[in-house]
């Protein structure tokens, strides 16, 4: 039996706005939302001068199970979520072997249930993620899973992803796509443009992640299926899906905080905790990324939180493996880098009930008696310095090592239990 | 003394080349000697860590060192354990472990220079012999060298400089261009846009798809070399009609401009980027290139160790 929790003095934030308020939690819901509560059984969880909201959704997490688990498992991986205020990670399915079958499905899930967020399975559109023939997705489906990517990689050949969308339709569920094109992006190993150029790294260019965003609108327009566009990062990218939710296209996208914190200009030293795919790109394509999630053109704030070992990104920049950690910085940047201080229904937008409307997940927009108590308290004021030693990932290839940010989550409380509790996991 | 790495020709600086072709000098005429030899760096231990093959810079280096009485090793990653899966950084920290001052690192990856100087103790010297398609400083010092003393006007300021071919992968055209600019040359790249870096937003050139227009007006004529695998990357047709647009033929060679030397960093693809009997024309200074190489080296190891010997 779950103890009772109060999260007392909070300003209490949802679509309606906020509002100062206590909140009961009972048998992992909530069962109170009034200020200046009295709950002489409960647990106190001191919110003062924080917001209490509803727990984040991670759209884009890497936890590395099975297969890569020197990397993350899924314990570390959603202690790493919990403590960025994440009561929910989508797993991606680009795992060893593939999420490409209900037996993978169960093992990730089983995996799951014991982990300190909310595990969602990711199955892959095709079968080993090869790009060649279609994965049993009506099979996946039947066991809760709710979006499609072969992440990692683009679906290259235009008559499958046609298929895929086309199949895909009446399992009510999403395809999302990691959009590259691989002849065009081949080699690249950062963005191409003036840095690379002087580097003398080989780069890709934007029009490598333009051109298949540009086929998917397409395959949208002739399909009628959704289609979710992970980590955009390109002015390019941002202009064509606003031009398509404006013509009534069933398109939703993320963007990562990194692609828009952080630009080409940082690999300069040469250093691989900055090569990521899609590469980190210019000034004015990360400003076009703020803009489109200031203006609602971006969806959601995602982390593709990538955790490689410490050996693999001492490899040469071209030779290391792209990706960067994400799950424990997410919020903190978001709400710095966004300005979002005075907006806290736009930060809990971004990171919480967007991408659980885009997963499928029940509403959580409505902070209300009776849903489930997946909740998160961010102290938007305090201050931290990030130290790749504390995190809480197996990994440690974080690009933020020694970067101040403010902003942090307090508490996270899972089905009513408080996973995190002043900025600790509890387990 | 100002500088630890030679990983760039920008770290060393225009003041930097000045003095490193200054010291060029004097290792010219201790080279010259009967016994080529002097003690300015005895005690000192320089590494070659050559991670790509390439005997000509490799001996170029180490004849060097041991003209300056360093000690040399030499990590052969052929024979290592590298092959056996070690890491970068592992079999840098166990050469360092030996009690080193300098490492010279050759790798086929650019930046990896960077990233050892970033893991070695602080006073190991870290100097580029060549990285991916970055910079080969040595190279370009060497270069510019030449020109001073090849080029009747004894100095870069103010000559015209081509270079002619395979800009985009080539760390030679990298290091030519800051280091020739630096020290006043007008740099032309000439090249198809496909040979070119994607963006040269920055760099102090003049670009031009077109040798014949450039060749009557040049005092340097820099050829680079190009690679058969080129063609399967689309990024030529043929050899033949790269040789046609922008081979250094025997015609061409003759409407150069008077006093124009002819320049190659090696290894020549004879008949493709320049017909052999250009590669052989007295105004060709390609052998004073690999000739000036050594003492160069000797300059730059001096440079770099010779302040800590004193220090010490």
């Amino acid at each position: 039996m779950l103890e009772e929790l109060l999260l007392r003095g909070g300003i209490v934030v949802d679509r309606d706005g906020t509002r100062a308020a206590d909140v009961l939690v009972r048998d992992g819901a909530v069962a109170a939302i009034e200020p200046d509560m009295s709950a002489p059984n409960a647990r106190i969880l001191e919110c003062d001068g924080c917001w209490i909201g509803p727990g984040f959704v991670d759209l884009h997490s890497h936890l590395r199970q099975p297969g890569q688990e020197e990397a993350e498992t899924i314990e570390t991986g959603s202690r790493a979520g919990a403590l960025g205020g994440y009561t929910t990670l989508l797993a991606m399915p680009n795992t060893t072997p593939a999420i490409d079958s209900a037996a993978v499905v169960r093992e990730v899930q089983a995996l799951g249930a014991s982990a300190l967020c909310a595990i969602e399975v990711a199955g892959a559109i095709t079968v080993g993620r090869q790009g060649d023939r279609l994965a049993p997705m009506a099979e996946m489906a039947a066991l809760g899973v709710r979006l499609f990517t072969d992440d990692g990689s683009g679906i290259q050949d235009n008559r499958l992803m046609r298929r895929a969308l086309e199949y895909a339709g009446p399992l009510g569920v999403t395809l999302a796509q990691h959009c590259e094109d691989e002849a065009l992006a081949a080699g690249g190993s950062m963005h191409e443009g003036e840095v690379s150029s002087r580097l003398g790294i080989p780069g890709q260019p934007a029009e490598a992640e333009e051109l298949m965003v540009m086929r998917d609108i397409a395959l949208a327009r002739l399909t009628g299926s959704p289609v979710h566009f992970q980590h955009l990062s390109t002015a390019g990218s941002v202009a064509m899906v606003r031009a398509a939710k404006a013509a009534g296209l069933p398109i939703t996208c993320e963007a990562t905080t990194h692609h828009f914190t952080l630009t080409d200009a940082c690999c300069e030293g040469y250093d691989p905790h900055f090569k990521v795919n899609p590469p980190l790109r210019p000034a004015d394509d990360v400003a076009a990324v703020k803009k489109g999630l200031q203006d609602g053109t971006i969806d959601a704030v995602a982390t593709d939180h990538a955790p490689h070992t410490p050996d693999t990104k001492e490899l040469p920049f071209d030779q290391a493996p792209p990706g960067m950690l994400g799950l424990e910085t997410a919020m903190a940047l978001t709400l710095g880098e966004l300005d979002l201080v005075g907006d806290p229904v736009k930060l809990f937008a971004l990171l919480s009930w967007n991408p659980a409307a885009i997963l499928g997940l029940p509403r959580r927009d409505r902070l209300g008696v009776g849903m489930r108590a997946d909740l998160c308290v961010v102290d938007p004021t305090v201050g931290w310095i990030v130290d790749p030693r504390k995190l809480a990932s197996r990994s440690r290839n974080t690009p933020y090592a020694g970067r101040r940010l403010t902003g942090r989550v307090r508490h996270t409380v899972l089905r009513g239990e408080p996973v995190v509790v002043d900025a600790a996991a509890t387990r | 003394m100002s500088t630890t790495h030679l990983r760039s020709i920008a770290e060393l600086g225009r003041e930097g080349i000045v003095e490193v072709l200054r010291v060029t000098d004097s290792m010219v005429e201790v080279s010259g000697r009967e016994i080529p030899k002097v003690p300015a760096l005895r005690g000192r231990t320089v590494v070659s860590l050559f991670y790509e093959d390439s005997t000509r810079t490799r001996l170029s280096f180490e004849t060097a060192a041991k003209r300056l009485s360093a000690d040399t090793m030499t990590f052969s990653v052929g024979s290592s354990s590298v092959k056996k899966g070690e890491s970068l950084r592992d079999t840098v920290l166990t050469i360092e472990a030996m009690g080193i001052d300098a490492v010279v690192v050759r790798h086929s990856s650019s930046g990896v220079p960077w990233q050892l100087s970033q893991w070695l103790r602080p006073g190991v010297s870290v100097i580029n012999a060549g990285d991916g398609w970055h910079e080969h400083p040595t190279q370009a010092l060497l270069d510019a060298y030449t020109i001073s003393k090849e080029h009747k006007a004894g100095t870069l300021e103010g000559l015209r400089v081509a270079i002619v071919g395979d800009i985009k992968h080539s760390r030679v055209a990298r290091s030519d261009v800051a280091c020739f600019t630096m020290l006043g040359a007008e740099v032309t790249l000439v090249a198809p846009p496909t040979l070119l870096p994607p963006s040269l937003e920055g760099w102090p050139v003049r670009v031009s798809h077109d040798l014949d227009e450039v060749l009557h007006d040049l005092d340097v004529c820099y050829l680079l070399r190009m690679q058969n695998e080129r063609m399967s990357e689309a990024l030529v047709p043929s050899m033949r009609e790269y040789t046609s647009l922008y081979g250094l033929t025997a015609r061409r060679a003759d409407r150069l401009g008077e006093g124009c030397i002819v320049m190659h960093p090696g290894p020549m693809n004879r008949g493709v980027e320049i017909a052999p009997e250009v590669a052989d024309l007295p105004n060709a200074v390609i052998t004073q290139q690999v000739a000036n190489g050594v003492a160069v080296r000797m300059a730059v190891l001096f440079h770099l160790l010779a302040g800590e010997v004193a220090d010490a």
